[in-house]
C-alpha cells in the first residue's frame, strides 16, 4: 500500500551537531505509529521536520509518493499535517471556536467589506466538537477548560482542518487517568476512519496498547522500524539505550531509621485535603501515590507554605511549624521540586549557574551590602552540577531552556540540594524525562536518604515507589487512604486504594508504567 | 452566596462603569450645571473625542502586547505637515485632513517596520520615534506657533447631526474598530498574536501583516486625532499633544484593556477616556484647586486599576480547582495515624 507519509535519509543538524541522522521512516492510512526514544534522541527533531516547523538538511519527505517539503506549519497544514504539541497551542483568551477557525473565518462579503459569518462558524465547530465528544458550548474561552478538554480542542482543530496524518507528542503527560483513557478510544476511532497518527510517547505500555508500528530511535538515528507485536517493553527498552537495563531501580543503599523527621497531625483545608496525618522518619523515603486529582501536590503545597492550612499542625525536628511561607520552609530545611519543573522549577531564559543558586543566593551575600560573592556561588554550583553529572556547557553561559528534560531536572534538584534540606518533597521528579535520566534521579534520591533526610515522593507511577520508597501512602479526594510498607507491596490494592475502594478497571490501571524486566 | 456578596462582585466586574456612574452623581450633584445636556456633551464627550480616538488606536497596539509612545508626536508632526501645507499653498480643509492622517499611518508604518523587520521591542521604537517626530516637527516650525487660517475653525466648528463635529469623528472611529475587532477575520487575529505569538506563527497567522496593521491604525488614530484637536482651537504650538499618548494608555487601561496582551476591548477604550474626561471637567466645575487636579486625576484611575486587579484575583480564585467537597460535614474515614 502507498504510505502516507515516508521520509528517506532525512538529516537535520543544528550548529554542526547532528540531530537528525539519515532516518528512513513510513506510515500507512489507518496506522498508529508509535515513536520512542530517550529525551535528545532526535524524535522531536524529525517531528518538526514533517510539521514545517524547520527545513531537512538533506534527504526527502513524499506525501502519497509526491515530494513534500513544507516551508512552515501553515503549509504543512495545507498538506493535511496537523502536529498537536506537547505544550498546547490555543489561545486561552479566545473561545473555542475561534481558536478552531483562527487561520481563516468564513465569510460573508458585504460590498468591498468582508465579515465572519459567526452562525457557521458555531455551526461547524458544534460538528467536530461532537465528533471529539466533548460537550462544551463553542463559545467556551478556552482559559476556563481543563487540559485535557484543551487537548481535545486541538484535535478538533487538526479533524477540522481534515488532517490526513495527525502528530501527537507525548500527549497524555498532562491528562488524568479518564482523559487518557477518552484519547485512547478517540485515537482508536480516527484509526478506523483512515486517519494516521503518530504517537510519541514515554510511556512504552501505551505504546504496545496502541500502535501497529513502532519506530526506535536513538541519538538521532533510527534503530529500527518494525510491527508492534515484535516488541515487548524489555526490548523497546534495550533498543532505546543501546545495552540492556538490568535494573530501573538503583538498590537502595541504606535503610529508615525511627527518629521522626516531619509530623503532620490532622492537616485540613477545605476542599482540598481533609485529616492528613503521618510520619516521616529520618533516612526514609515515603511514597505519596494517588490518581490525578488525589490532592498530592496540595498536600505538597501546604507542606511547603504555599497554601494554607486550616486545621492541624505541621512539626519538623519536634519543632511546630508556625503558619508559614516559602521561606519560612526554606529555612525549616524544607525542599520543593514542583511537579512542573517548566513553569514553576525553573527560569527558563536564565543559565544554569543563576538558576542552581537561585534559593542558596542569600548565603552568598557577603556581609553589610549583600553583594553577592560569584566567585563562590560559581565554584559552589560547578561542584554540585558536577555532582549529578548534567550535561552541559559552561553553566555561566548556557540557559536552561536548551537542556533536555533530564537535566533540567537534575538543575532543579541542585538548586534545593545547595541548601542542604532536611526534608525534600519531589512531586513527580521523573515526569517526561527519559529511562536513563531516570535512573539517575532515582540515585539521588537514594543518597539523600543515606545522608538522613527524609523524602517524600510523590508519584503517579505505582513502578517506581514500590522500586524505590520504604513505605507508600495512598490518597484519593484529598483523603489518606492507605498505607503500604516494604515487603507487601500489592499493586492491586495500592490501586484499589487510589481508586477509594472501587473496582479498578483494567483500562484504567493505566498511572502503572513500565513493568520491572 | 449571599445576597451582598452578589452585589458586591457585580460591582467589582463592572467596576469602571460603576466608578464612571459615582463619579458623574457626585460631581453632579455638588455642581447641578454639570447634569445639563449641553454641559455633558461640551465638555465631556466632545473634550473625550481626542482622548477616545487616540485610545481606540492604542488599544489595538496593546492587544497584540505592543505600545505605542509616539502618539503625541505623531499628533503633531502630522498636524504640523497639513498646517504647513494649508498656510503655503492654500490647501483646503479636507485634503488638508488627509495628508494629516496620511502622515500619521506613514508614521505608524515607520514603527511597525522597525518593529517586524528590525525587531526591535515597541517600547524603544516607539520611544525613539517620540523623540524623532517632535524633532522633526519643531525643525519644521522652527519652534514657532502655526496659526491655522480661519476656514479650519469653520470646519470643526460646524456641527454634524447636530453633534459637535469631534463627536461624530469619534463614533465613526468607534463602529469601524469595533467591527473590525469583533467581525473580521484580522481583528480575531490580533487577539491572538497578542496571546501568544509563537502560537499565532504556528496556526499559519502572517503575525508580521498584524503588528504591522495596528501601528498603521493607531498612526491613523493620531494623525486624525490631532487634526481634529486642531479644527477646535486653530493653532498649533510646540508643545501640542504632548504626553498623549498616556492619557491613551491610560483611558485603555481602565477599559479593561491587559498591557500583557490578548485583553480588553474598544468600547471600554471609550468609557475610559469618557470618565477621565469626566474626572477632569468635574473637578474644573467644582473649582478644586488647580494644582490638586493631576493627583486626583491619578487617584481615581488608580482606584480603578484596583478594583481591576480585584477582579483578576477574584477570577483566579473561582478557577481553582476542588478536589472534594467544601463542606467538611462529609463522612470520612480518619486517615492512619502513623
Amino acid at each position: 500500500m502507498q504510505p502516507v507519509l515516508e521520509t528517506r535519509n532525512l538529516s537535520k543538524s543544528f550548529y554542526g551537531i547532528a540531530a537528525v541522522t539519515d532516518v528512513s521512516i513510513s506510515i500507512q492510512p489507518g496506522q498508529i505509529l508509535g515513536l520512542i526514544g530517550q529525551n535528545g534522541a532526535g524524535k522531536s527533531t524529525l517531528m518538526n521536520l514533517i510539521g514545517g516547523v524547520i527545513q531537512p538538511d538533506s534527504g526527502g519527505m513524499f506525501l502519497y509518493g509526491k515530494p513534500y517539503q513544507p516551508a512552515n506549519p501553515a503549509a504543512a497544514n495545507r498538506h493535511r499535517i496537523a502536529f498537536i504539541h506537547q505544550e498546547l497551542n490555543l489561545f486561552t483568551n479566545m473561545t473555542i471556536a475561534e481558536n478552531i477557525f483562527i487561520q481563516g473565518f468564513p465569510t460573508i462579503r458585504y460590498g468591498p467589506f468582508r465579515f465572519v459569518d459567526w452562525a457557521i462558524v458555531k455551526e461547524k465547530t458544534r460538528a467536530v466538537l461532537d465528533e471529539v465528544g466533548l460537550k462544551l458550548s463553542p463559545d467556551t474561552v478556552v482559559d476556563r477548560i481543563s487540559p485535557g478538554e484543551r487537548q481535545l480542542v486541538e484535535i478538533a482543530r487538526a479533524l477540522f482542518m481534515d488532517a490526513a496524518l495527525i502528530i501527537f507528542d507525548e500527549p497524555t503527560t498532562s491528562l488524568t487517568a479518564r482523559e487518557t483513557e477518552n484519547l485512547f478510544t478517540l485515537m482508536r476511532r480516527l484509526r478506523e476512519g483512515g486517519k494516521s497518527i503518530i504517537y510519541i510517547s514515554h510511556i512504552l505500555k501505551d505504546i504496545l496498547h496502541l500502535a501497529d508500528s513502532v519506530a526506535i530511535m536513538r541519538d538521532g538515528a533510527l534503530v529500527t522500524q518494525e510491527e508492534a507485536s515484535a516488541f515487548d517493553i524489555n526490548r523497546m527498552i534495550s533498543l532505546m539505550v543501546g545495552r540492556t537495563i538490568d535494573n530501573l531501580y538503583p538498590p537502595r543503599t541504606s535503610g529508615p531509621t525511627t527518629t521522626p523527621l516531619m509530623v503532620l497531625d490532622g492537616v485540613s483545608a477545605a476542599g482540598l485535603v481533609e485529616n492528613v496525618s503521618f510520619t516521616l522518619h529520618e533516612g526514609e523515603v515515603l511514597g505519596l501515590f494517588g490518581l490525578m486529582g488525589a490532592g498530592r501536590t496540595e498536600l505538597a503545597r501546604i507542606i511547603f507554605g504555599l497554601d494554607s492550612l486550616e486545621q492541624g499542625h505541621i512539626e519538623i525536628n519536634g519543632k511546630r511549624l508556625a503558619r508559614q511561607n516559602a521561606r519560612d520552609s526554606i529555612r525549616s530545611q524544607l525542599a520543593f521540586v514542583t511537579e512542573n519543573r517548566r513553569e514553576e522549577g525553573l527560569l527558563m531564559n536564565i543559565n544554569i549557574s543563576d538558576n542552581t543558586a537561585l534559593v542558596n543566593l542569600p548565603h552568598y551575600g557577603r556581609s553589610l551590602l549583600g553583594s553577592i560573592d560569584s566567585g563562590r556561588m560559581i565554584s559552589d554550583t560547578q561542584a554540585i552540577v558536577n555532582a549529578l553529572q548534567l550535561k552541559s556547557g559552561d553553566i555561566r553561559v548556557q540557559t536552561v531552556k536548551a537542556l533536555s528534560g533530564g537535566n533540567q531536572q537534575k538543575v532543579v534538584m541542585a538548586k534545593w540540594l545547595l541548601t542542604q534540606p532536611r526534608v525534600f518533597i519531589l512531586d513527580e521528579p521523573t515526569r517526561g524525562i527519559d529511562v536513563g535520566a531516570k535512573y539517575e534521579i532515582y540515585s539521588i534520591i537514594d543518597q539523600l536518604a543515606a545522608s538522613g533526610s527524609g523524602v517524600l515522593f510523590i508519584s503517579s507511577e505505582l513502578e517506581e515507589l514500590t522500586g524505590m520508597c520504604d513505605r507508600i501512602l495512598v490518597m484519593s479526594r484529598g483523603e489518606i487512604f492507605g498505607e503500604f510498607s516494604r515487603g507487601n507491596y500489592d499493586e492491586e490494592s495500592i490501586l484499589r486504594a487510589a481508586f477509594h475502594q472501587e473496582e479498578v478497571p483494567a483500562e484504567l490501571a493505566h498511572p502503572v508504567e513500565v513493568s520491572t524486566p | 452566596m449571599t445576597q451582598r456578596n452578589r452585589v458586591l462582585q457585580l460591582i467589582v466586574n463592572n467596576s469602571t462603569v460603576v466608578l464612571f456612574i459615582v463619579v458623574f452623581v457626585v460631581f453632579g450633584l455638588s455642581s447641578p450645571r454639570f447634569f445639563e445636556p449641553d454641559s455633558v456633551i461640551n465638555n465631556i464627550i466632545k473634550q473625550s473625542a481626542y482622548t477616545g480616538i487616540t485610545a481606540i488606536g492604542m488599544t489595538f497596539v496593546l492587544l497584540t502586547a505592543g505600545i505605542d509612545l509616539s502618539v503625541g508626536s505623531n499628533m503633531y508632526l502630522s498636524s504640523v505637515i497639513a498646517g504647513l501645507l494649508m498656510r503655503s499653498t492654500g490647501m483646503e480643509v479636507l485634503p488638508a485632513l488627509l495628508v494629516a492622517v496620511g502622515v500619521g499611518m506613514l508614521y505608524g508604518a515607520f514603527n511597525a517596520f522597525c518593529i517586524v523587520k528590525l525587531k526591535i521591542i515597541p517600547f524603544m521604537v516607539t520611544l525613539g520615534t517620540l523623540v524623532i517626530g517632535r524633532g522633526l516637527g519643531t525643525a519644521l516650525t522652527e519652534s514657532k506657533q502655526i496659526d491655522f487660517p480661519e476656514r479650519m475653525l469653520q470646519f470643526g466648528q460646524t456641527p454634524v447631526l447636530g453633534l459637535p463635529m469631534p463627536v461624530i469623528v469619534l463614533l465613526v472611529v468607534l463602529v469601524i474598530a469595533f467591527v473590525v475587532l469583533t467581525r473580521t477575520s484580522i481583528g480575531r487575529q490580533i487577539y491572538a498574536v497578542g496571546n501568544d505569538i509563537e502560537a499565532a506563527k504556528k496556526a499559519g497567522i502572517n503575525t508580521d501583516r498584524v503588528i504591522t496593521l495596528v501601528y498603521v491604525f493607531s498612526g491613523f488614530c493620531a494623525g486624525l486625532a490631532g487634526f481634529i484637536l486642531i479644527s477646535q482651537i486653530g493653532r498649533l504650538d510646540r508643545a501640542f499633544a504632548e504626553g498623549r499618548e498616556f492619557d491613551a494608555i491610560a483611558a485603555s487601561v481602565l477599559g479593561g484593556t491587559s498591557l500583557f496582551g490578548g485583553k480588553g476591548s474598544i468600547i471600554g477604550a471609550v468609557v475610559g477616556a469618557l470618565l477621565t474626561q469626566m474626572v477632569q471637567a468635574g473637578l474644573v466645575f467644582n473649582n478644586v484647586n488647580l494644582y490638586l487636579q493631576p493627583m486626583v486625576r491619578a487617584f481615581i484611575i488608580f482606584i480603578a486599576v484596583f478594583f481591576d486587579s480585584l477582579r483578576e484575583a477574584n477570577l483566579e480564585r473561582l478557577k481553582r480547582r476542588y478536589i472534594r467537597p467544601l463542606s467538611s460535614s462529609a463522612e470520612h474515614t480518619k486517615s492512619p495515624n502513623v
